[in-house]
């Protein structure tokens, strides 16, 4: 099993990364999207596989998974959410100022910034 | 104390000429000279001690850590320096009450002399170099703004960037060279550094402390090839280049030389280096100003030549040639800042200071023409001035030094230097104030108000004293700081205007002499001058500075091109160089020996949906929608995933985390086009697709190694508190609310910070471009004939109340099993938002009358106040209920707190959730009105 999630992960930051570069708005929060959830995976896995271990204290327990990853995941999780619902509205409302969802300056744009004249 | 205030009074005293100059110019300049007046009092009040041979001390700490420390210390060559900066500073007070117009700012030109002024005493009491490297670059900062202090003059502003960028840059030399010092000796403070002068000479680092420390010293003093920053600043007001540029500020770099002596000197990397600089600054700027024009570029190449003729002096090493050294800094601010305020007197009053146009002065301007003329001759080094003491013992001390193996170098060359010296100030007393009375001057000249030449009077009285009685006036000071320079080896050597018939008093002789007929024959020597090239050092400069700024462009623009796609690509590459380099630079990782977890059906069924997810989404990825649904598929997945690895929390927060990033993502590409153009190179594809396969490998290849291995966790802390300490079995929950809460407050305070941000950019895009674009808007594709179907309004309205039960009873049970108030939030807004979405925006806002905004807010004053209930108890912010033992319904209690501090987590993420979403479909109603108007009016018209 531990060769399918490493491989699963591998695959989801693969594809994160890959959609992470592209030149519009939408796939690239679609790769963030995507990248935050391999992040998550790999905090969560570094609590190692548990299987049927939930860290939920109780007298017929046999173990516990380790609830500290869990913990920091889970916060992880909302502030992801909260990342990309504004990267999104960034994106919805750098579209509607400009009529472009390309992530990239244009030529004039760059020249400006370099000569605020 | 009293050296802490010395330094001081001139900063305080740099805060008031800009309010007293409301008072008038007198009670600004005035109120200014008290200031400097009182520092100067109680440094005399000093001499005594000072003369006695002590060495008097302040020390306050500032970071001891870094062996920076508020260190003065007051001895003979300090005691000189404050005593010239304070002295003329005063007189420069009073010459430029009268020097500086009635257009001119004076309580700005106040502060910035005041400023200066504390910085300059600053350097010369410093006992700590890191402190003397802060006054050291205050200097040059203030000497920056007084040289740009006219700063509607193109000269004035050139002038002023120049000093700064050749006195700054130098000043950045010299910090690597303090530090390297301080590192050689082990303390940064002077009083020891001074002491440690056989360890620092021997050490492995003293050529580069050395080269260093140098290099800030020469750029300061205006030694050649750095020189030609000097001429330049003379853009300043005359009072800045009698202050700054004659007396004081470009003495630093030599003061520095000084400073220093003991612990740098008496090698023959010293003896070459700085000796040949000297020299060569001395000779060389000296026959520049013979052919200056303008009275202060001759008086600036003039002043160069002598910081020349005192750093070689310091150079030579022996204890003698820095007590002629010492004297000579002496003198030359006496007598420079004389004829620099002669100078400009004689602008001020004949509005010109161009050699060629004036002459005849004499008889038009008395005083200020015998002043002037005085203090030119002892310039010139004529007998019974001070010039001529200090210059003859160069000349007897260069006679006994031997350079590169020969004796008659130094001696050849310092008289030539003395020779030139009397040539340009032969120049400067005839051409301007002899010869016949012209009329043809830009203003007719006259003696100034008495207040003028009073400082001016005050100087040359002192150049003729000391040139008669030096053994009386200067002999005591001169030798107290020799005594500092040289660590106590001071010569038994008395100042005195006859040492009988020594090559001095001939080569003395011969430099008169000569200088004279070099002046009968100026106009034949300017011709031979002129036969060869002569390199402009300011259009070098500006050529070597527009070079830099020119690469420096080009570099941005290679780099900060403004595709973000390029940025980011760097960025990946460099976080897989940098995790690769350290996973190789290991041993390798292969598998560990924790025993796996077998592969089950549903495991693998998972992990091939997974595959055909992500595999469709890099292929159809320009299909917006559709790669959003395998967005969702994903998510799905990792939710499985944390619920099959024993986190139950973490698969229900994902889960309903899911739901609303994806209703949002749908809601926001409603407005987005639906289709990605394709755009990208297939050479760029592949690139991308090497570096996301690399990162995959890595993010794969570490977890494998990771999870296939066993480890000691931190948690069994947190496993074994949860039920005793924190009162919950779920010990996810427990960790998020006691033991790591003040994070979780962080978090929720972030979170509500997000919504906030997507309200202001949605609020703000319902006006100007954004609203004028919406109003536009057009919806694509089949628009739903039926926007509310009834069958999902009736089931969600049925739904709301026992999905709002099932919130409320996720997050009471938080804290004993999986939920809590990430959960119950998200699953209340999930409720909310299916109201929004079946029934429409207008019906479900109408109802539901929740201040979203208040929620965050509520939310985390409700967390916050939970945490601050600890400090009642005495405990710190957020210190677990345990604090509450001794109340009598103990175990009810614990668990309020918890529940307190969960309760502004579940409101936190409603409202969050709630604003982003609620104003996302405040647009959509905007722009689905102002299409229906549209519709309808095009009806109308079809009608």
């Amino acid at each position: 099993m531990e060769m399918l999630v490493s491989s699963g992960i591998g695959l989801i930051a693969a594809c994160g990364v890959y959609l992470l570069l592209r030149g519009r708005t939408f796939p690239v929060i679609l790769g963030l999207t995507l990248l935050s959830h391999a992040v998550n995976l790999v905090l969560f896995s570094m609590g190692r596989l548990n299987v049927g271990l939930p860290p939920i204290i109780s007298k017929d327990a046999t173990g516990y998974a380790d609830p500290l990853p869990q913990a920091l995941v889970l916060t992880a999780i909302v502030i992801a959410f909260g990342m990309t619902a504004l990267a999104v509205v960034l994106a919805l409302r750098g579209y509607l100022e400009t009529g472009e969802d390309s992530i990239n300056a244009t030529r004039s744009e760059t020249a400006e910034q370099r000569d605020p004249s | 104390m009293n050296l802490a205030l010395i330094v001081l009074l001139p900063f305080i005293g740099a805060l008031f000429p800009a309010f007293l100059i409301r008072s008038g110019r007198n009670a600004c300049a005035y109120g200014t000279g008290v200031f400097t007046l009182v520092a100067f009092i109680l440094l005399l009040v000093q001499a005594p001690a000072v003369f006695s041979g002590q060495v008097i001390q302040a020390r306050f700490e500032w970071l001891p850590q870094l062996g920076l420390n508020v260190n003065f210390f007051l001895d003979g060559l300090g005691f000189l320096f404050a005593l010239l900066i304070l002295g003329i500073g005063l007189l420069i007070i009073l010459y430029a009450r009268f020097y500086l117009s009635h257009n001119d700012p004076m309580g700005r030109f106040y502060v910035y002399l005041m400023l200066f002024q504390g910085a300059m005493v600053g350097i010369v009491l410093s006992d700590n170099i890191l402190l003397l490297l802060i006054f050291w670059e205050l200097t040059s900062l203030s000497s920056f703004l007084l040289i740009g202090y006219w700063r509607h003059l193109p000269e004035a502003r050139q002038g002023a960037r120049m000093a700064l960028a050749v006195t700054g840059g130098g000043g950045l030399a010299l910090i690597g060279g303090m530090i390297l010092l301080g590192q050689i000796a082990g303390s940064y403070d002077l009083s020891e550094i001074l002491q440690a002068g056989d360890q620092i000479r021997s050490s492995s680092l003293y050529i580069p402390a050395l080269l260093l420390i140098l290099t800030g010293a020469f750029a300061k003093s205006a030694q050649f090839p750095l020189h030609f920053w000097l001429p330049h600043a003379m853009a300043a007001p005359t009072p800045v280049s009698a202050y700054l540029h004659s007396a004081t500020m470009v003495k630093a770099g030599v003061f520095l030389l000084a400073r220093v002596w003991p612990a740098l000197s008496g090698t023959p990397e010293w003896f070459y280096i700085v000796t040949s600089f000297g020299l060569v600054t001395m000779i060389i700027s000296a026959w520049i100003a013979i052919f200056k024009d303008d009275l202060k570029g001759l008086l600036a190449f003039s002043t160069v030549s002598h910081l020349g003729l005192i750093t070689m002096l310091f150079g030579f090493g022996t204890p003698l040639a820095a007590m002629a050294g010492v004297f000579h800094i002496l003198n030359h601010a006496t007598f420079k800042a004389a004829l620099f305020m002669s100078a400009g007197i004689v602008d001020h009053e004949a509005h010109t200071r161009d050699i060629r146009r004036l002459g005849g002065l004499l008889f038009l301007m008395p005083i200020t023409a015998t002043l002037a003329l005085v203090a030119a001759a002892s310039m010139a080094g004529i007998p019974l001035l001070n010039g001529f003491i200090s210059k003859e013992m160069m000349l007897e001390e260069a006679v006994h030094t031997t350079y590169l193996g020969q004796d008659w170098i130094l001696p050849v060359f310092a008289t030539l230097g003395a020779l030139f010296s009397v040539a340009y100030a032969a120049r400067f007393a005839f051409h301007t104030f002899l010869g016949p009375v012209r009329d043809d001057y830009p203003h007719k000249p006259h003696d100034p108000p008495f207040g003028m030449w009073l400082p001016v009077f005050i100087l040359v009285s002192l150049v003729v004293l000391i040139g008669l009685l030096p053994g009386l006036i200067a002999e005591p000071l001169v030798k107290i700081t020799t005594d500092a320079v040289t660590g106590g080896n001071t010569p038994d050597y008395h100042l005195s205007i006859w040492h009988g018939f020594t090559p001095a008093l001939f080569m003395s002789m011969i430099a008169l002499a000569g200088g004279l007929t070099l002046m009968a024959l100026y106009l034949p020597a300017k011709s031979f001058r002129e036969r060869f090239p002569r390199p402009e050092a300011k259009v070098i400069f500006e050529a070597i500075i527009e070079a830099i700024a020119k690469v420096s462009g080009q570099i941005t623009a290679l780099a900060h091109n403004g595709s973000l796609q390029r940025y980011l690509a760097v960025m990946v590459s460099a976080i897989i160089a940098v995790g690769f380099a350290g996973y190789l630079g290991s041993t390798p990782l292969g598998a560990g020996e924790r025993a796996m977890v077998p592969v089950n059906w549903p495991g693998l069924v998972a992990w091939v949906l997974l595959v055909a997810a992500l595999g469709a989404t890099l292929m159809y990825h320009h299909h917006r929608l559709f790669s959003l649904i395998l967005i969702g598929v994903v998510g799905m997945v990792v939710s499985l995933t944390f619920f099959y690895f024993s986190a139950p929390d973490l698969a229900l927060t994902q889960i309903s985390v899911e739901v609303v990033t994806v209703v949002l993502m749908l809601l926001a590409l409603n407005f987005l086009p639906k289709e990605t153009p394709r755009e990208s190179s297939s050479l760029r594809k592949l690139r991308d697709l090497v570096l996301s396969g690399l990162a995959g490998l890595g993010v794969a290849g570490l977890v494998y190694a990771v999870t296939t291995r066993g480890f000691e966790s931190i948690s069994d802390y947190h496993l074994a508190e949860s039920k005793p300490g924190g009162g919950g079995t779920n010990v996810v929950n427990v960790i998020l609310v006691d033991f790591r809460g003040f994070d979780t407050f962080g978090e929720i305070i972030v979170l509500g910070i997000a919504a906030l941000a997507i309200y202001a950019l949605l609020d703000s895009a319902l006006h100007g471009a954004a609203q004028r674009r919406l109003s536009k808007w057009v919806p694509e594709g089949v628009r739903a004939m039926d926007p509310h179907p009834f069958i999902l309004v009736i089931a969600t309205r049925v739904l709301l109340p026992l999905a709002l039960m099932v919130g409320v009873y996720i997050f009471l049970r938080g804290h004993n099993q999986p939920g809590g108030g990430f959960i119950a939030g998200l699953v209340v807004s999930i409720a909310l938002l299916m109201q929004y979405m079946a029934s429409g925006f207008s019906w479900a806002q109408h109802r539901l009358k929740l201040d979203y905004h208040g929620l965050i807010g509520a939310g985390v004053l409700a967390a916050g106040l939970t945490g601050v209930g600890a400090w009642f108890a005495g405990r710190p912010f957020l210190t677990s209920d345990y604090t509450y033992v001794h109340l009598p319904v103990i175990g009810e209690f614990e668990l309020a707190t918890a529940l307190g501090f969960d309760v502004g987590v579940f409101l936190t993420v409603v409202g969050a959730v709630m604003v982003a979403l609620a104003n996302l479909s405040r647009v959509g109603r905007r722009a689905d009105a102002a299409y229906e108007a549209q519709e309808q009016a095009t009806d109308g018209k079809e009608a």
